[in-house]
Parts: C-alpha cells; sequence; structure tokens
C-alpha cells in the first residue's frame, strides 16, 4: 500500500470536518546534492495532536525545523495557521509555541525567570504576563518550582518547563521535537499526560515528532511515517495498524535453528511475512493469530521439535514500520547514506 | 524594543548568577598586574658579588669601600671576599654568586702611576638584565674613581638637566591600562565569545530564533549585554587596579568621566570585534583556542607592554587597527598623564568608530535562521 492511498486530509481525521492548522504541500529540503526531505505532503486539523514517526535521520526536525521558521524551505509550501512560512515568518512565529529537542531553558535562572523572558520576547504585555505564567505552572505542576533555579530540576521538570515556556504566550500551534527523549519511563508517561490534558485545555494543534513507537500510538490522533526523507505512510493508528496485511503477530521462538523453519512457517495458511530474528526466534504476520498458532504448534510437534516460547499479539506500529520502510524502528539501524547531517551542536550524535 | 531588553536582562541575569565567571575575568587581569608589576618592574637588588683583592694596597681599599657603599645605600650588590679566583669564576658559573671583581696584583702602583689599571670583571651574561644593571652600576663606580680629586675652577663638561613631567611612574602603574583593557577583553571573550557559541551549541539561540524577535533586536541585545559586561569589568578592574598600583586620581571626578567614556567606548570596540569573529562560528571549541593566539595578536602590538616605536614595521601596521591601542593609549593619557578629553579623543573616536563598523560588517552576516 502507497503512502497516499492512506493520506487522509485534515479536517476528517476523527471523522468529522475541522478547519487545517498545518498544511505541507511537497516540501523539499536539499543540503548540497543531498536531499534531507522529499516532496513531502500532508495536513493538520486544529485540535489534532500530529506526530512524525521515524528514526534518527529520517527528516522529521528537518520538516519540523522548516515549519518553525528555522531552516528555509528549499521546495514546496508550508501554510501554519494561515500564514506561509516563506513569505510571514513573523506571522507564524507569533502563532506557534516550539519545544526543542534539547533542553534549552536557562539553567542560572528561575522557573519564572525562564517564563518571564520568553513571555517578553513575544511581548505579552505585563499583567497577561503574571497571568500566564502562574497559569502555564498551574499546567505543568510546577508552581511550587517557581522561585527554584533551573539547575536543580529534574529531566522530567526540565521538560515539563520547556513546554511551559513554549505555552506562555497562548499559541495555538504546538511543535514539539521528541519531547520526552532522554525521560525515564515515568517521567515519559507524565510528559504524555500532560499533553493530553493541554490538548483538551487549550484546544492546542500539536505536532510532534518521535520515534518511539509507543509515544506515537498512545498520543497521537493521527502519525506520518517518515524515512530517508519521504513519508511512507499516514493515518489514525488503526489505521496504520489495519493497513498491514496480517491482523496479528505470531512470535516463536524454536529451541533449535533450523533454515528450514523459514520456507515453513511462509507456507503456513493466513502467514502473509516471516521476519527471522535469529537464534531461532520468528515474527509471523498473520491474518488469523488462534489458527497459526495451532498450526505452529502442530508443526513443531510432527518434527519432534521443542517451543521455548509462543505469544500471539495484535500488529503493532513497530510491525507497521517494518512494513513500510523494510526494517526496525531502531537507531543502530539507520542506514548510512552519502551525506549525513551534522550532529546539532551540543546534541548526542 | 521590549524583545532587545528582554535579551539583556538575560545576560545580565546570567551574568550576575555566575560567580566563577565574574570572578575569574576580574581576577586573572588582576593577578597578572600584581605578577608581571612586580615581576618585571622592580630595580635588582641583593645580588652577590665575590671581591678578589690580590693587590691590598690604599686604591684596591678604595674600591673596596665604594662597593661597601653600594651595599648600605642602593643594595644592589653585597660583596663576598674570595681568595681563589678560579674558584670565585666557577661559582659565577654554576650561579652561586651573581660576579666577581678581580683586583689585579700592583694595581695600587698602576694607579698612582697612571699605568692604564684594570679592574676585572666576570658576570654571568646569561642573565641579561642582572648583568646589565651590575655593569651599570659598576661602570658609574669606575667612573666616580677616575674623577679627578681636584675639580676644574670652570665646568667644562655639557651637562643635562632632565625636566620629568610626570610623578615617577613604576612598572606596575605602566601596567595599569593594560590591564584595565585585559579585563574587557577576558570579559567580551567570555562572555561574547564563549558563552554566545555555548549557548548556540545547547540550542538557546534556536529557542530566540522562533520567537518574533527581529533580527536586529537580538543583534543590538546580545551586543549591548556584552558591552555591559565590559563596562563593568572595566570600572571594576580600573578602580581596584588603581588602588593597587596608587593611582589615586581615578577618583577624580573629570577623571572617572574621562576612564568611564574610554571603558564604554573599549567595550563597544572589543565586543564588536568578537561578535564580527564569533558571529558565523558554531563550534565551542573555536573561541577557546582562539583566547591565547587573540590575546597575543592584540596586546603585544598595541605597545602595553614594550613601546611599540621598537617594533618592526608590520607590527606597528598591527597596532594601527588593533583596539587594544587606542583603550590602552587612552588609558595612560587619563591614569598617567591626565592629558584631559584633548589627548583621548582620537581614542574615543577611532574605539567607537571600529564598534559600530565592526557592528555593522557583523548584523548582516548575523543568520536569523539556523
Amino acid at each position: 500500500m502507497s503512502a497516499t492511498s492512506i493520506y487522509s486530509p485534515a479536517g476528517d481525521w476523527n471523522g468529522a470536518s475541522r478547519p487545517i492548522a498545518i498544511a505541507v504541500e511537497h516540501i523539499v529540503k536539499r543540503y548540497g546534492n543531498f536531499e534531507a526531505v522529499k516532496d513531502v505532503s500532508f495536513s493538520v486539523a486544529e485540535g489534532e495532536i500530529f506526530g512524525l514517526l521515524g528514526p534518527n535521520g529520517a527528516g522529521k526536525s528537518t520538516l519540523i525545523r522548516m515549519m518553525t521558521t528555522l531552516i528555509p524551505v528549499t521546495a514546496g509550501k508550508a501554510i501554519v495557521a494561515g500564514y506561509d512560512v516563506a513569505k510571514d515568518p513573523d506571522d507564524v512565529r507569533r502563532v506557534i509555541g516550539v519545544i526543542p529537542q534539547a533542553l534549552t531553558s536557562d539553567q542560572d535562572l528561575t522557573v519564572e525567570e525562564n517564563l518571564s523572558i520568553y513571555a517578553k520576547l513575544y511581548s505579552v504585555p505585563r499583567a497577561q504576563r503574571e497571568k500566564n505564567i502562574a497559569e502555564v505552572l498551574e499546567a505543568v505542576d510546577l508552581t511550587k518550582w517557581r522561585d527554584a533555579q533551573t539547575k536543580t530540576l529534574s529531566g522530567g521538570m526540565r521538560r515539563r518547563l520547556e513546554i511551559a515556556r513554549g505555552l506562555v504566550h497562548n499559541p495555538s500551534i504546538f511543535f514539539l521535537d521528541e519531547p520526552t527523549t532522554g525521560l525515564d519511563p515515568v517521567s515519559r508517561i507524565a510528559v504524555w499526560e500532560m499533553l493530553n490534558k493541554l490538548k483538551a485545555s487549550r484546544n492546542l494543534t500539536m505536532l510532534l515528532t518521535t520515534h518511539y513507537m509507543e509515544e506515537a500510538d498512545k498520543l497521537c490522533d493521527r502519525i506520518a511515517i517518515v524515512d530517508h526523507g519521504k513519508l511512507m505512510a499516514l493515518g489514525t493508528p488503526t489505521e496504520l495498524k489495519n493497513s498491514v496485511a496480517g491482523a496479528n503477530v505470531v512470535e516463536v521462538h524454536f529451541d533449535r535453528e533450523d533454515e528450514e523453519w523459514y520456507g515453513r512457517l511462509e507456507k503456513l495458511e493466513g502467514v502473509t511475512s516471516v521476519q527471522p530474528e535469529g537464534s531461532g526466534f520468528y515474527r509471523v504476520i498473520t491474518k488469523s493469530g488462534s489458527k497459526t498458532t495451532m498450526q505452529i504448534v502442530e508443526l513443531a510437534a510432527s518434527l519432534g521439535e521443542t517451543l521455548t516460547s509462543l505469544t500471539v499479539q495484535n500488529t503493532t506500529l513497530d510491525d507497521v514500520f517494518i512494513h513500510y520502510t523494510g526494517r526496525q524502528l531502531r537507531d543502530e539501524q539507520v542506514k548510512p547514506v552519502n551525506f549525513l547531517m551534522p550532529p546539532r551542536p551540543g546534541t548526542q550524535p | 524594543m521590549n524583545r532587545m531588553f528582554a535579551i539583556i536582562e538575560r545576560e545580565m541575569r546570567k551574568f550576575f548568577r555566575s560567580p566563577t565567571l565574574m570572578i575569574m575575568s576580574l581576577m586573572m587581569p588582576i593577578l597578572q598586574l600584581i605578577i608581571i608589576g612586580n615581576a618585571f618592574g622592580g630595580k635588582i637588588v641583593g645580588t652577590h658579588v665575590a671581591v678578589i683583592d690580590h693587590d691590598h694596597g690604599p686604591q684596591a681599599v678604595k674600591v673596596r669601600e665604594a662597593f661597601a657603599a653600594v651595599a648600605a645605600t642602593i643594595k644592589t650588590f653585597s660583596t663576598i671576599e674570595y681568595s681563589n679566583e678560579v674558584q670565585a669564576r666557577e661559582d659565577v658559573r654554576t650561579g652561586k654568586i651573581d660576579a666577581a671583581v678581580i683586583i689585579p696584583e700592583q694595581y695600587s702602583r698602576r694607579v698612582y702611576s697612571q699605568d692604564a689599571p684594570k679592574l676585572g670583571f666576570v658576570v654571568d651574561n646569561s642573565d641579561l638584565f642582572t648583568s646589565g644593571s651590575l655593569e651599570a652600576e659598576m661602570q658609574l663606580l669606575v667612573d666616580a674613581l677616575n674623577a679627578p680629586q681636584i675639580q676644574d675652577r670652570l665646568s667644562k663638561s655639557i651637562a643635562l638637566e632632565i625636566v620629568e613631567l610626570y610623578p615617577y611612574v613604576n612598572y606596575l602603574k605602566y601596567l595599569l591600562p593594560m590591564t584595565v583593557a585585559l579585563a574587557m577583553y577576558i570579559s567580551v571573550m567570555i562572555g561574547g565569545g564563549m558563552l554566545y557559541i555555548d549557548d548556540k551549541a545547547r540550542g538557546v539561540h534556536e529557542g530566540y530564533l522562533v520567537t518574533p524577535i527581529t533580527k536586529l533586536e537580538l543583534v543590538f541585545g546580545m551586543n549591548i549585554a556584552g558591552s555591559m559586561k565590559a563596562t563593568l569589568s572595566g570600572i571594576s578592574i580600573g578602580v581596584i587596579g588603581s588602588l593597587i598600583a596608587g593611582l589615586g586620581i581615578v577618583f577624580h571626578p573629570m577623571i572617572m568621566m574621562q576612564m568611564l567614556s574610554l571603558i564604554v567606548a573599549g567595550s563597544i570596540a572589543f565586543n564588536g570585534m568578537m561578535f564580527l569573529l564569533m558571529v558565523r562560528v558554531d563550534d565551542p571549541l573555536v573561541p577557546r583556542a582562539m583566547f591565547g593566539v587573540l590575546n597575543i595578536l592584540l596586546l603585544y602590538p598595541s605597545g602595553a607592554m614594550y613601546p611599540t616605536v621598537s617594533f618592526p614595521k608590520w607590527m606597528q601596521a598591527m597596532g594601527v587597527v588593533d583596539p587594544f591601542t587606542y583603550a590602552i593609549h587612552g588609558f595612560k593619557a587619563v591614569l598617567l598623564k591626565d592629558g584631559g578629553w584633548v589627548a583621548i579623543w582620537p581614542d574615543l573616536l577611532f574605539l567607537t568608530t571600529f564598534g559600530i563598523a565592526t557592528l555593522l560588517i557583523a548584523t548582516p552576516l548575523f543568520k536569523r535562521t539556523l
């Protein structure tokens, strides 16, 4: 299935017609001869949480940087809140909030000072500033840390401060570049809950990038899978999972590795693909999990082989990603290309 | 405009919240002033000179009395009696003593017979400062011994009457202008160079760039803050350094005004120069690597430590475009000569023009995008 076949124009993502908040049309970004973003188009409806999912180096950050006016667009068009990012960058900046990938709040400043300075950068009037700061601190649960120096905060609290900083001028569209990278699982879940709460209370449109499947699955209304600068698939998490032929994944671990297993599993009824994982471990995508499970047990018994483990689960975004990109979403599996984007100074390459 | 003030506020808050940074930018020039000022500025005293007297006659006694007078008064050297000339030479060579004077046999007789008597002087010329001082002192003693006993009724020699325009300037005072300029440079180098690039690398600038702040507001905000930090450093070191060097003149209201003008103009010039150098730099290692090199390139051709007239032409040319030259000239004119506005207006003009010019060149080079 091609990416465009499940491309869903904004406004229909949950069945209701909604105005478009972000429209990206055939956008391209080139660095010399290297094309970091290749003819990507999508749109995001107002109030939607839209995720760009892909491994490091896929072009997610480049996309978000073009939409937030940080880097110029080579070709195509990006419209944010009705403003063209190339023609009206200042208008775009006024209506968006941006959370960069790195933690960039000033460590020597207090929580309130960080927020106050950003409110001033957005020309928020003094009275409104005080009110906004109090509100966003409450929203991210940092009110009691108002006077604390940022360097005394934990990683999760600093990320919440970054979120508060991006909201201090009441933006209508919120861009988050890998908002939970580097956080422990508890802090990550706390950030997800907070973003969901903010979406509901402020009617925010959010566009976030992530390479965490679970994050995209739990947080996003729609997901765009990006790889090597191309939009590989787009849809709601359910649509994407349903788009993969086979509703279930059977994970089987044979006690003894045998080259014949791959062929035997592939021939089973209902099996659409088999992914060998090594050491006798196989992921089998099938239309019927229960039927395939029975067949595997019978097959093993007929051959006198022992099964170490056998599990059945529904298709995950991992499977979707593998289906569309042909590889797993693991950082180490990002294939090198002729041109590598230099890492942003100060961040881990 | 408010957005520019937000940048200034952020920079100044950070500056005052970083005591280590403040202390380092203030302490380094002060330490340099104290250590270099005292290391190079003092006269040579307390050296040891061996005396090997092979004569023991009345003229030899006269020589030794002259040595004793030096030891008691200006204390350039004290004498140690040696009997063995070879041992004395060896001790000079090994550094146990600094020089040796050999009064040869028949010295007194040759003085009386005016037979060109000679005093031997063995000196360690690997140390130019000490040997130069001892040679000069010995020459004065020999000149005094050669002076006629009965003065001519009419003086035939031409005398030079020296009129010193200013009170005695020791090396500590001489170095103070350099110290003030250096404090401003270090402040700009750390605040405008290293921290600027570090902020860029940490993504702080990315945070600014997604706000509606304009390029000019951002550039001016950062540069005004940088100049303010350099000005504060210059004022602090100007006051502390003057107290250390014993220059109470700095507290005179007019001198204060002139110093403040020079410090502000110098801060603008240094900051503009640093911004121009760093405007397209992204790697945090670059300003650190440049720190020492730039220090030498700017400080030495300026004449801060040694007069520029002794420099080769190419180095003098470097000094002409070096803001250090004008800052230090101005500070010297105010602190050491009380030269007034007349003496410093060319320096003020150059520094201000240089600062504005570098900013005008750097601003278009500053990228509003990543």
